[in-house]
């Protein structure tokens, strides 16, 4: 079999309305209408779906493990970013 | 009650023929995807059936008809009892057949039978899924490479004869009262919907006669009766036994 | 070396076929990856790993996803054959799954470096395995039944607490499998709930199915821990977690009662509640059989074999055609 191998999709699913696309899988196909056709029928057999998309995985750009560090330990001691870092004084509502 | 064993008759043998598929498909993919269309016609199968034993008024279940009956009182038509054991030729039965069972569902929405209406408001959402998946195949097949060409071609020539006898004439009265849909008045629609997938798919609309139906008086192919053995053997084994 | 879906080890003369594998991103030293491993819990795919680790889990997943894809053949050979159209239903959806997760699998193996395509070419050339239970044939209908109960509930056993494992796509794709899987056993059960409720013969065709799958069900799990050298390599690494003793143990333990309530009879007369242990006792497996199984001398090895390859042989022309017809169609758009 000379085929060559079909390009792999990355499979992103919408398991209800008002929630994100979330990562389901990956999956291959000769074209991205298939592509979108295999993934409804292999991730979305119970009702999993709303909508559907598929990316080719060969298209996506990912930060790379060395970088780790530099990518994301600046962001560990920005403690003022979240709310409880503030004190309120007892009494005081909706803040 | 013929007129729903027709319908009945036609998914459960197309089920029974998808089923082989599962395990033999040409990519995994494919195999998920062809049993989500033979457990479609199971269902529409299981839904008509229970319909006609309970018009038949007798207490005969789904079971009782699908097992217990010989190929003389099946209603199905020609095109799904023959082996398809070619991709090709499976889509291209599936073609066929999903585009008759669209325009036959659209058109039952408003059947004054209520049961059937409420099964082809389920059913015309997977069979317009079914014709996509016919649809998008043939187009691959058909404009593919030269050999899948050919073999898309072979495999359209060898289903056309049986197209006709899915527009045999439904008994009147039942037209009448707006139970049934008249199968020739789908006609136009089902033709036209294949011939354009067909000039989609670089293919050639086949120029042959049509064969001698029969399959709705239950007049059938030699096949049919080997699928009957095959799927009715076990249950027959066992009479009276639960499952 | 770790046990997933059966036998993923060798015959005593015989070691199973390894893998061509790329190199790695990096070969990290197992030392220190044992110590990210306490630190991190789980490995994602382009993390450094150590080769042996990629090489292991490239085996293990390609193998588990062989063995749902070969999986489907003993079960599907029974769909034109459902005794009921509810039951052809269940059956339907049930070897549909296994594709399904035969696809989650080789999308883990995928993020390991590796394409589907060289696993199925490995499988088909016999370098890779599946497990040596679908080399067994499903004589009787009641045998589906078997398959559902005990080879199923022999894999979720293993399975389950692979949904822990370290490596992070795999263990995924395991919770995915796990629940998808809980309705599988469950039919199995019913099915022979509903014939050893029956008449006397469907009553005989439930006994003789679980005469027949029990010791290759327990075999399952692989050899005696003594015997299983690698093991500890992949506790370690946290890809297996309980040892082959422990997962049959328990096993064992969940079906003893499931086949009293069954009304069907084990075939192992020594099959008896320890108190000291806290845990029923069992006859001895004679793993004799199993190696033959695993050398290709099953009853049904070359039949599931030939039945695969054909299929992919006949699919050839499907596939170069989708091929084709993408390439085209690019090139159209991509000139518009």
């Amino acid at each position: 079999m000379s085929t060559p191998p079909s390009p792999l999709w990355e499979v992103f699913i919408r398991a209800r309305r008002g929630l994100n696309h979330v990562h389901a899988g990956s999956l291959h196909a000769a074209d991205a209408e298939t592509a979108l056709r295999n993934a409804r029928d292999v991730f979305t057999r119970r009702n999993e779906g709303v909508s559907i998309w598929v990316v080719p995985s060969s298209e996506i750009t990912a930060s790379s493990p060395d970088e780790r560090d530099a990518f994301f330990d600046p962001a560990g001691d920005k403690v003022y970013r979240h709310p409880t870092f503030y004190d309120v004084p007892e009494g005081v509502e909706h803040l | 009650m013929e007129y729903v064993l027709g319908l009945a008759d036609d998914a459960l043998v197309t089920a029974q023929r998808m089923g082989w598929w599962i395990s033999r498909a040409p990519e995994l993919e494919e195999d998920v995807a062809l049993a989500n269309i033979g457990l479609d016609q199971l269902g529409q199968a299981r839904s008509l059936l229970q319909h006609a034993g309970a018009l038949e008024g007798d207490g005969r279940t789904e079971d009782d008809l699908a097992y217990w009956r010989d190929d003389r009182d099946f209603r199905c038509v020609h095109l799904v009892e023959r082996p398809q054991t070619d991709f090709g030729v499976a889509m291209a039965r599936l073609l066929i057949l999903s585009a008759y069972q669209n325009e036959l569902y659209a058109a039952l929405l408003g059947s004054t039978d209520g049961v059937l209406s409420g099964v082809a408001g389920k059913a015309v959402k997977e069979v317009a899924y079914h014709l996509d998946h016919a649809h998008h195949w043939v187009v691959r097949l058909g404009d593919g490479t030269p050999e899948s060409h050919a073999r898309m071609q072979a495999a359209l020539d060898a289903e056309w004869p049986f197209v006709e006898e899915l527009f045999t004439p439904a008994d009147p009265a039942l037209v009448a009262s707006g139970v049934a849909a008249d199968p020739t008045a789908l006609r136009g629609a089902v033709l036209d919907r294949i011939a354009k997938v067909v000039a989609e798919a670089t293919l050639t609309l086949p120029e042959v006669a049509p064969r001698l139906g029969g399959g709705r008086e239950g007049r059938h192919t030699e096949q049919l009766g080997y699928l009957l053995a095959e799927m009715q053997h076990l249950a027959r084994s066992h009479p009276g036994a639960r499952w | 070396m770790a046990q997933v879906y059966g036998n993923d080890f060798g015959t005593p003369d015989q070691q199973p076929g390894r893998p061509q594998m790329p190199p790695g991103p990096a070969d990290l030293d197992p030392e220190t990856f044992v110590e990210l491993l306490a630190d991190e819990d789980r490995v994602e795919p382009r993390d450094d790993m150590p080769a042996a680790y990629r090489k292991t889990l490239v085996r293990q997943i390609a193998q588990h996803a062989h063995s749902e894809i070969i999986g489907m053949q003993p079960e599907g050979n029974w769909i034109s054959r459902a005794p009921s159209l509810k039951r052809k239903a269940i059956l339907m959806a049930k070897v549909q799954d296994e594709a399904g997760h035969g696809l989650y699998l080789y999308s883990a193996a995928e993020t390991l470096g590796v394409d589907r395509a060289d696993l199925i070419d490995q499988l088909h050339s016999g370098r890779q395995k599946y497990s040596s239970i679908f080399n067994y044939p499903t004589l009787t209908w009641a045998d589906v039944g078997a398959i559902g109960w005990l080879v199923d509930g022999a894999a979720i056993t293993n399975q389950v607490p692979l949904c822990r494992c370290s490596y992070g796509p795999y263990s995924r794709a395991m919770v995915r499998v796990c629940k998808e899987e809980s309705f599988h056993q469950r039919q199995g059960f019913e099915i022979l709930w509903t014939l050893s409720h029956g008449s006397p013969a469907q009553r005989a065709m439930a006994q003789d199915a679980v005469d027949r799958y029990w010791w290759p069900s327990l075999m399952m799990f692989g050899p005696p821990d003594d015997d299983s050298p690698n093991s500890a390599q992949s506790m370690a690494w946290g890809i297996k977690r309980f040892s082959n003793d422990d997962l049959r143990q328990r096993f064992v333990d969940m079906t003893v009662p499931q086949s009293e309530a069954l009304g069907l009879t084990l075939p192992d007369p020594e099959i008896r509640w320890n108190d000291e242990r806290g845990h029923y006792d069992f006859g001895t497996i004679d793993f004799t059989e199993l190696f033959e199984v695993v050398k290709g001398n099953g009853p049904c090895n070359a039949e599931r074999m030939a039945h695969k390859v054909k299929a992919h042989e006949d699919g050839a022309w499907v596939r170069e055609a989708a091929a084709a017809y993408a390439a085209k169609h690019a090139v159209a758009e991509g000139a518009a």
